[in-house]
């Protein structure tokens, strides 16, 4: 068990692994999402209420799923870093924010466009897409002070601790954004129900979701490796692997 | 235990007794408040109709604002006489004496906040039973700001370009103490009971009161170790 | 297929322009991020190799001081 821990958080067997893994994770992942996606496009049958304009779901709801579960494995990875030292966990929390913040964004970005013919405006103070819109600052804030301090292992060490400090207080801050919701929500913005799906939506979009994190797997691979060549570059099994050409 | 407790009164004496020294710092959060609420009856509107209504989340965020505004001087002047490192060898927990420091924080800051507020009040046309919620409630938030400020300004110490960075890092964590603070004044404001809300309020001070102090003083080890 | 023909597929109801619109920024934003970590890593590949190839034995040393984020003070 410690073996296979201590294995884990080796740069080397990371990257031979990550290299196998790769393919996979990029052509199962491609696959699966655009199967989603193009089902839930052109085949799923349309929406009781929303018509076409639920089509949208197949974007948005993987993107906001995959941006809240890649802050709580952020938040992980900052619990092996404070504990643990590995430096493989900072490494994955560098490369995985960016991605996660582009996720938040873009989970923002189709909620927004899929409020317009749903509730008629293009940005509601509701509180998903406000908890959202704190989750991307959240992610801001972690990529910043990771940028900013130079030193490598204070970087890792601060930027976990403020992951933590962030995982702590999201439920603290869904809660009373949700309080702060029912405060001041107009009941014409409410959907009266959770609109039923039928078998035919709902599995495309887990296709979609599945799909997603997989891609989300390679990225972050392709990320973390790029990350581990910097900072080992002067190993000498960076070195041989680079006179190898086996970097392609 | 009797030692921790004396260092603590010690740690906040000191840092009370060293701004004194210096009034400037500690009239510059007053004097921004004071200005951030000016900026609503110019900038959107004088009618009682607006700023009746708005005037208890004018102030939350102005007083908000005013303590991120200082956080800065949390750690900043012992980080550079070399205080910081010396408080790091006592043999009390750190993070006690980061727990006196933030109670530090908010006697110099928080607390003078508090006592301005219900000037600000009557000028945005407060009624009283608000009034009195409001104090209660920045009574409340205040130390909760300061608590999880102190977490910030400890990851951010000794870096060049910390203003907007502890901002960016800071404020989402402060939204939801903001959140009810306002809220509570606005359930005031309409005549309903506002005792749960402000336990609530309680209790995320009793949270930060017990978390805060270790993450900050964790995020303190970090910070220093480079130097 | 739950369209009749390729117009009604690309109008969707008066919700095409919502629907397609969110797709494009999606795919757009994404492929952004995906290029640019690969353009990156072709960089830091390089970098490195450029650094290997050098003759003198501080070749290694200097490839990694091409990083500003690399460590030098404590190893």
């Amino acid at each position: 068990m410690w073996q296979i821990f201590h294995k884990l958080g080796s740069p080397k067997w990371f990257y031979g692994i990550a290299s196998r893994l790769m393919p996979w994770l990029l052509w199962v992942g491609v696959a699966l999402f655009i199967a989603g996606v193009i089902w839930g496009l052109a085949f799923a049958p349309p929406e009781r209420l929303q018509g076409n304009s639920y089509r949208i779901i197949y974007i948005h709801v993987p993107a906001a799923f995959l941006a809240q579960s890649v802050y709580v494995m952020m938040a992980v990875a900052a619990v092996v870093t404070l504990v643990w030292r590995m430096k493989l966990a900072d490494v994955f929390v560098k490369s995985v924010a960016p991605i996660g913040a582009l996720l938040t964004f873009l989970a923002l970005f189709t909620g927004a466009v899929w409020g317009k013919p749903t509730w008629g405006t293009w940005w509601v103070w509701d509180a998903r897409l406000t908890s959202m819109l704190i989750l991307m600052l959240l992610y801001a804030g972690a990529i910043a002070l990771g940028r900013a301090i130079q030193d490598e292992k204070s970087s890792a060490r601060a930027v976990a601790v403020l992951v933590l400090v962030g995982v702590v207080n999201i439920p603290i801050i869904q809660y009373s954004v949700e309080w702060w919701n029912t405060l001041h929500q107009p009941s014409t913005f409410k959907l009266t129900e959770k609109p039923k799906m039928a078998s035919e939506m709902w599995v495309p979009l887990l296709m979609a979701i599945l799909g997603l994190y997989m891609l989300f797997g390679w990225l972050a691979c392709l990320r973390m490796q790029t990350e581990v060549l910097v900072r080992e570059g002067r190993t000498r099994w960076v070195k041989e692997l680079i006179q190898q050409g086996g970097t392609r | 235990m009797g030692s921790d407790l004396s260092a603590m009164k010690a740690v906040m004496l000191r840092d009370i007794k060293t701004s004194l020294r210096q009034p400037q710092d500690l009239l510059n959060p007053l004097l921004f408040f004071i200005l951030v609420v000016m900026l609503f009856p110019l900038g959107v509107s004088p009618e009682v109709e607006f700023l009746q209504p708005a005037g208890g989340g004018i102030l939350w965020v102005a007083a908000l604002l005013s303590v991120l505004l200082s956080l800065d001087h949390l750690f900043r002047h012992d980080f550079d006489d070399g205080t910081l490192e010396q408080l790091m060898l006592q043999p009390q927990p750190l993070f006690l004496l980061v727990l006196a420091k933030s109670i530090a924080h908010w006697l110099l800051t928080g607390l003078p906040l508090v006592v301005l507020t219900p000037l600000l009040a009557v000028m945005v046309h407060l009624e009283g039973n608000s009034i009195g919620v409001l104090c209660l409630t920045l009574l409340i938030g205040t130390p909760v700001l300061s608590l999880i400020g102190a977490i910030g300004a400890a990851l951010t110490l000794g870096l060049r370009s910390a203003g907007v960075l502890l901002s960016l890092m800071i404020i989402p964590l402060y939204i939801p103490v903001l959140i009810f603070g306002t809220g509570t004044v606005m359930a005031a404001a309409e005549g309903a009971a506002v005792a749960g809300q402000l336990a609530l309020m309680g209790a995320f001070l009793a949270l930060a009161l017990t978390l805060a102090p270790f993450a900050a003083a964790a995020a303190l080890r970090i910070s220093l170790s480079n130097g | 297929m739950a369209f009749d023909s390729l117009e009604a597929f690309i109008t969707m109801g008066g919700h095409g322009p919502y629907v397609w619109s969110c797709y494009f920024v999606f795919f757009a934003l994404s492929l952004v991020l995906i290029q640019w970590s690969r353009v990156h890593r072709r960089f830091v590949l390089r970098t490195l190799a450029r650094g290997y190839a050098e003759p003198d034995t501080a070749g290694t040393s200097r490839a990694s001081a091409d990083f500003a984020r690399v460590d030098t003070s404590d190893h």
